[in-house]
């Protein structure tokens, strides 16, 4: 039973970190598309790691917690993309050193748009 | 044992606390809806946390009701940004 | 009180008054909408704090989905910006 509980201390310290890294990425990178990844990946981590440590420290609530760290990855990535489509779509653009560099996810939907075209005729 | 969690409630205070000034900040609404959904997240593990300090199972219902229905106001936010809804 | 519950507590009443102070603020009401969404969220540390997980729970179901979706509604029918 000790080495559960070394493991559980363990996942909390490393959740903690990495929602304390999340929290200072969104406050210091340069524009949204960067914020969102620094926030919402290190956020995920952090907590998934932590809510299994608690499960490791108390042996009888780990389905729970296992539970809710399932939901979590389900539901986090999902809301994290629906928001970074629809700031692209809302035309919010990445902070660029050299403005030649194109929009890859433009071009491809107009590829796409045409193809589809193409298939109806 | 004690001093190990209030080390660790501190430390996640602080970057809910970073967050928050990106709240303030941000120039436009899709930051403020992330800073939103990270803070969300950092409040459900401050929660689990809390009902492992307080020795009550029935506690973490709360974390879990905030995992399955967290994200449903920021897709919504997400698709009037969008301009779908 | 223990310690980290008065952390806690420190904590939350500086967000909630931010947060309040930011929604009666703003002239764009999709940003109000966000920061009420960030009061209820507190809100529901605090009653947490409080010793009632069921006011909790209530709180975050609603606060955080269905409320959310309703004021989203109203201000698509309605305009997005406060007159001056």
């Amino acid at each position: 039973m000790q080495i559960l509980n070394y493991i559980g201390y363990f996942l909390i310290s490393i959740g903690t970190i990495f929602l304390f890294l999340g929290g200072l990425g969104i406050l210091r990178m340069p524009d949204f598309y960067t914020r969102l990844q620094a926030g919402t990946k290190a956020s995920t981590l952090g907590a998934m790691s932590t809510i299994l440590g608690i499960g490791f420290l108390q042996p009888e609530w780990f389905v729970k917690t296992f539970i809710i760290v399932v939901f979590i990855a389900i539901a986090n990535p999902l809301s994290s993309h629906a928001l970074a489509r629809g700031s692209h779509k809302a035309k919010q653009m990445p902070f660029l050193k050299d403005e030649k560099i194109g929009d890859a996810y433009k071009e491809e939907e107009e590829k796409l748009h045409k193809n589809q075209k193409k298939e109806d005729k | 044992m004690d001093l190990f969690f209030i080390i660790i409630i501190s430390v996640i205070s602080l970057g809910a606390i970073f967050a928050i000034v990106r709240f303030i900040k941000g120039p436009t609404a899709s930051d403020r809806v992330m800073a939103l959904d990270t803070l969300s997240v950092m409040l459900i593990a401050v929660l689990v946390i809390l009902g492992f300090l307080m020795k009550r199972y029935i506690y973490i219902d709360v974390s879990l009701v905030y995992a399955v229905l967290g994200f449903i106001g920021v897709i919504t936010i997400a698709r009037y940004l969008e301009g779908g809804i | 009180m223990t310690n980290i519950e008065i952390i806690l507590t420190i904590v939350s009443l500086v967000l909630l008054i931010i947060a309040g102070f930011f929604a009666v603020q703003k002239k764009d009401l999709i940003h109000a909408v966000i920061a009420t969404s960030v009061i209820s969220l507190v809100l529901s540390l605090m009653f947490y704090l409080l010793q009632a997980p069921d006011v909790a729970l209530t709180e975050a179901a609603i606060g955080i989905a269905l409320s959310t979706i309703i004021f989203i509604i109203t201000v698509r029918n309605t305009k997005r910006f406060e007159d001056k």
